[in-house]
């Protein structure tokens, strides 16, 4: 227990320790005085009785040190002494502290920045009630190609009737838009919004922060029609006025009331998400019943007390049991699957963000390990300092201490302004990557500021601890003998160098092939040939309400005369429409049969993406024409009956076979005109054209392409060929759409070549910061490289002018020296190549056509290190060979 | 014998309170005190009395206080406290036990 006593004495030691320090000296004053005195009094003269009294007193130096020695707070104390040390030694080399501090602060700000990120995005739950209880499911398709397929209507309302593994389930279709009309002074919109089940909300367990949630009563075809609103969207549009409650909004021309606003924090299933409405309101009956036209999103939350996996069982059999009810229908899913929510949200990014902070981590060891050398390279030259030191009494244990003292201010200095690096990187983060999922909970907290600080302490030892390894005090001897001659200083000290060197060179090197081959395989990904020219083409997205185009005539006028006043804009060389443009994704696919051949048999699956297209689109986008041609005039509204068909389908379905003039049935071309149907009218094959891709990484598919005059949609992409500049063309075809329809909004305004860029945009991104990594490092390895061979001929200086007296070639000196320092690099070299093959091994996925050995990378990896490691190398070797015997003798 | 003054480890704690523990004292006092009244057998090294004295004040069982000697100088003088007394009379057992342990150890061997 702490007495009163002893807590008085605490505090005094601490606040008036500079006076205690006084008191101490005039005691033992005092004492010598007295002892003095005593030795007059016995007779003899002041000086003798001075000096024996000294003598018998001891050193008082040594006194004063062992009485303070037992104060409290001395740790306190001598940890203060030493940081004063340490910057006072820091100090002298302002150079080395000054770089040494950057190397640490870019190094650990990168990593802190990457570890916000991934602790954000990856590894904090979801903002929801329990939310690891959240689950997606999804339809097991009948030819296993797609285990994780979307759900039909249909399917999903079995499994909410039959499941008991969930207390909750969701459905819900996002993707498409609405049109926000003009309100306000404010300009029409096409806004990104989601269709839901009433139960979403309640599912996660979010509140509307402002008004009510849906009611099942707002789920149902007969409803009015409701909206909630993102906060954001609120404040953006609506000014965050709160009387917006219960007012009406016009979507796609219709009325909504709009009955409550979520939290600031909310949005789900993706950040460009802005607006939610019922989607048994929005969807029509039929479609919600389907059991095999697989549009949804399913969410569930389990049941207290079971697992994911009893809940998915059951879902599965569910679903079994309505394949085998329909096995006519192959389309009728045979299974079901299921994830965490998370993993689904996160699922494409988690590899990659690994994959980034693992280099990241590379960075910071390299760092380390370079300031440790750097750190060794000066113990080196303070060896004799140091020895002499403990020559004279010093305390071994506090030179370590000191010595570490210095490397954690280094870190200490380092993490700090590493921090402010964190910040920064991270507001260009969240500023390039908007349409990451969960970018929005991108923030440090706590647990980052805990890593940082755990990483300032770990990289503090390594380098501290490395490089105290040298500073062996034991061999004191040796070192005050070592540097009268300098001609074999420190063999071992040199050694330990060349090793972190080594260690370097080879996690440079993985780093080098890790972005090598992102690099390459982003480069392959650029260079891909998409079908279609990419260059000079403008592509805007339109959506035509349904209240104002109801009729397909509507919907045909509108794009007819549309693309024939764009045509005929000056500079305007090709103008065509698609439902939606290579590089846009896959966009849904429909069954199709060929009416020419033998039936499929029973529960075999045939389906194609479909897309529809204008008569002009293919030459507008340059897809080339392979047989037959273009769709013709006659294919308007209930007339079209036409269908082209791409090369890899031709290819698949039809083999050496000519597809022109054969008949697809689809349920696509009844349903304009029931007449081909009933008549057993099948879609006739006009033409084949080029593939083109849906997704710059994946390769092309089977497409089949249908009349866009048939009216069936009203949202398509406009694309505009043009010979000049193709940007300047987009506010005069703004300005045509206004003339058309003043209330229609036009959404992402952009080329083909940013279309393509934002496809292969996450490559991108990998490879560039993986790249400015692995330059870092190499530039931080041949500094190292360069230090330690310096450092080595300037140790040897004496040593080769001997040799060059005694007629050494200087041919052969350069050679030497050059080996010399080039050994480490060549065993990191072999390191590296080995991680870098474990490397590949990781990154495999992240890859687009390149074989992760790819021989090309390594080699040229290898290539630019030891170039750069002989660049770094050859000056000192230089040096070395052009010494002046006279002069390197003279030196000592 | 050797050198008359290399005091058991431990015992010059017991000494230092046991000097103290009828009126308060300095440094130099100290150290004279036990020389005397051992008949100079006891010979307190400076080098371990300050330090001695420094650790038992930080453990709270001396007390000191800057106070004039009779000769009009400045000096710090200690003196024990509650707690110290209590220490005192508890090493001063164990010194006891265990100095009666060692007599019979040698008389009986």
């Amino acid at each position: 227990m702490l007495s009163l006593d002893k807590l008085r004495v605490r505090f005094r030691m601490l606040f008036a320790r500079r006076r205690e320090v006084q008191r101490l000296d005039s005691e033992l004053n005092f004492h010598l005085e007295e002892l003095t005195a005593e030795n007059i009094a016995s007779g003899m003269s002041p000086t003798e009785a001075r000096q024996k009294a000294l003598r018998a007193f001891g050193n008082p130096i040594l006194v004063r040190e062992q009485a303070g020695a037992t104060w409290s707070w001395n740790r306190l104390e001598l940890l203060a002494h030493n940081i004063r040390i340490g910057i006072r030694t820091l100090a002298r080399t302002p150079g080395f502290a000054i770089v040494s501090i950057l190397i640490i602060a870019l190094s650990i700000g990168t990593n802190a920045a990457l570890f916000t990120v991934v602790r954000s995005v990856l590894l904090k739950p979801l903002p929801f009630r329990e939310p690891t209880r959240l689950i997606r499911l999804y339809e097991h398709s009948t030819d296993d190609k797609f285990p994780r397929n979307d759900v039909a209507g249909g399917i999903f309302a079995e499994w909410k009737k039959q499941s008991h593994g969930f207390s909750e389930l969701a459905i819900l279709q996002y993707g498409l838009g609405y049109n926000l009309s003009a309100s306000g002074g404010q300009l029409p919109e096409k806004i990104s919004a989601a269709m839901c089940s009433w139960n979403l909300f309640p599912t996660f367990g979010v509140h509307p922060a402002l008004g009510r949630s849906f009611s099942a009563t707002d789920d149902q075809p007969s409803a009015n029609a409701t909206a909630i609103l993102t906060w954001g969207l609120w404040k953006r549009r609506f000014g965050g006025n709160p009387t917006i409650l219960n007012k009406a909004i016009r979507l796609d021309a219709k009325v909504y009331t709009v009955i409550g606003i979520m939290p600031p924090w909310f949005t789900y299933p993706n950040q460009s998400v802005q607006l939610w409405t019922p989607i048994y309101h929005e969807i029509n009956a039929e479609e919600m019943q389907a059991l095999d036209s697989h549009d949804f999103v399913v969410v569930g939350r389990l049941r207290p007390g079971l697992t994911e996996t009893e809940a998915t069982t059951g879902i599965s059999l569910i679903t079994s049991r309505i394949h085998n009810q329909h096995l006519d229908d192959p389309y009728v899913s045979k299974a079901a699957n299921s994830q965490p929510l998370l993993d689904d949200m996160i699922g494409e990014i988690k590899r990659p963000l690994y994959v980034l902070l693992a280099a990241a981590c590379c960075l910071l060891a390299i760092a380390c390990l370079n300031v440790a050398s750097l750190l060794v390279a000066r113990g080196a030259a303070r060896r004799r300092e140091l020895a002499i030191r403990r020559a004279l009494g010093g305390n071994r244990w506090r030179q370590l201490g000191e010595h570490l003292t210095e490397s954690f201010l280094l870190s200490v200095a380092g993490g700090g302004i590493g921090l402010l690096i964190a910040q920064l990187v991270l507001r260009w983060f969240t500023n390039t990557r908007q349409g990451m999922a969960r970018i929005e909970s991108i923030q440090m907290d706590g647990i980052v500021v805990s890593f940082t600080v755990v990483l300032i302490v770990l990289s503090a030892l390594l380098a501290g601890v490395i490089s105290s390894f040298s500073v062996r005090s034991d061999q004191i001897l040796s070192a005050l003998q070592e540097s009268s001659r300098s001609q074999s200083a420190g063999q071992g000290r040199v050694r330990l160098r060349r090793w972190l060197l080594s260690l370097e060179v080879g996690l440079t090197v993985v780093l080098l092939v890790g972005a090598g081959l992102l690099l390459k395989s982003y480069e392959r990904l650029r260079s891909v040939d998409m079908g279609c020219v990419t260059r000079n083409v403008l592509t805007m997205q339109f959506s035509l309400p349904e209240e104002k185009y109801s009729q397909p005539v509507q919907r045909a006028n509108f794009f007819s005369v549309l693309i024939e006043r764009v045509r005929s804009l000056p500079g305007v060389r090709a103008a065509g429409v698609v439902r939606k443009l290579p590089g846009q994704g896959y966009a849904g696919d429909t069954s199709f049969f060929i009416a020419e051949h033998p039936p499929l048999p029973a529960g075999q699956m045939q389906y194609a993406m479909v897309r529809w297209a204008d008569p002009g689109y293919f030459a507008a986008m340059g897809i080339p024409t392979l047989r037959g041609h273009t769709f013709d005039n006659r294919q308007w509204l209930g007339g079209a009956s036409q269908v082209i068909i791409s090369q890899s389908f031709a290819h698949q379905y039809f083999g050496d076979e000519s597809p022109i003039g054969k008949h697809l049935l689809t349920r696509v071309l009844p349903a304009i005109n029931p007449a081909l149907f009933q008549g057993r009218h099948y879609g006739e094959i006009v033409g084949v054209v080029g593939d083109t891709r849906f997704q710059v990484s994946r390769d092309p598919q089977g497409v089949m392409y249908f009349p866009v005059y048939a009216g069936t949609f009203g949202s398509a992409a406009l694309a505009v060929q043009s010979d000049q500049e193709v940007n300047r063309l987009s506010l005069p075809i703004q300005r045509i759409v206004q003339q058309l329809d003043p209330d229609l909004a036009i959404a992402d305004i952009l080329t083909m070549d940013q279309i393509i860029g934002q496809s292969a945009m996450d490559s991108s991104f990998n490879a560039t910061l993986l790249f400015v990594f692995a330059v870092f490092s190499l530039v931080l390895s041949a500094v190292g490289l360069f230090g330690v061979l310096s450092y080595l001929v300037a140790q040897r200086t004496t040593e080769i002018g001997i040799r060059i007296a005694l007629g050494a070639q200087r041919d052969e000196v350069l050679r030497l020296t050059l080996l010399d320092g080039l050994r480490p690099a060549l065993i990191g070299l072999a390191i590296g190549l080995f991680g870098g093959i474990a490397a590949a091994q990781f990154i495999r996925s992240m890859l687009y056509g390149i074989n992760p050995f790819d021989p090309a990378v390594f080699v040229c990896v290898a290539g630019i290190l030891l170039l750069v490691a002989t660049a770094a190398c050859v000056a000192p070797a230089w040096q070395a060979s052009r010494l002046d015997p006279m002069t390197a003798l003279r030196a000592e | 014998m050797g050198k008359p003054s290399d005091l058991v480890q431990g015992t010059l704690d017991v000494l230092i309170l046991k000097t103290l523990s009828l009126e308060p004292k300095h440094g130099w006092a100290i150290a004279k005190r036990i020389q005397q009244i051992s008949g100079e057998v006891l010979q307190v090294q400076q080098g371990s009395l300050y330090p001695a004295l420094h650790r038992l004040e930080q453990q709270g069982w001396l007390r000191a206080k800057w106070a004039e000697t009779e000769t009009g100088r400045e000096a710090k003088f200690y003196s024990l406290t509650a707690t110290g007394r209590k220490q005192l009379d508890q090493e001063t057992a164990n010194w006891r036990r265990l100095s009666a342990a060692i007599d019979l150890v040698i008389e009986h061997t």
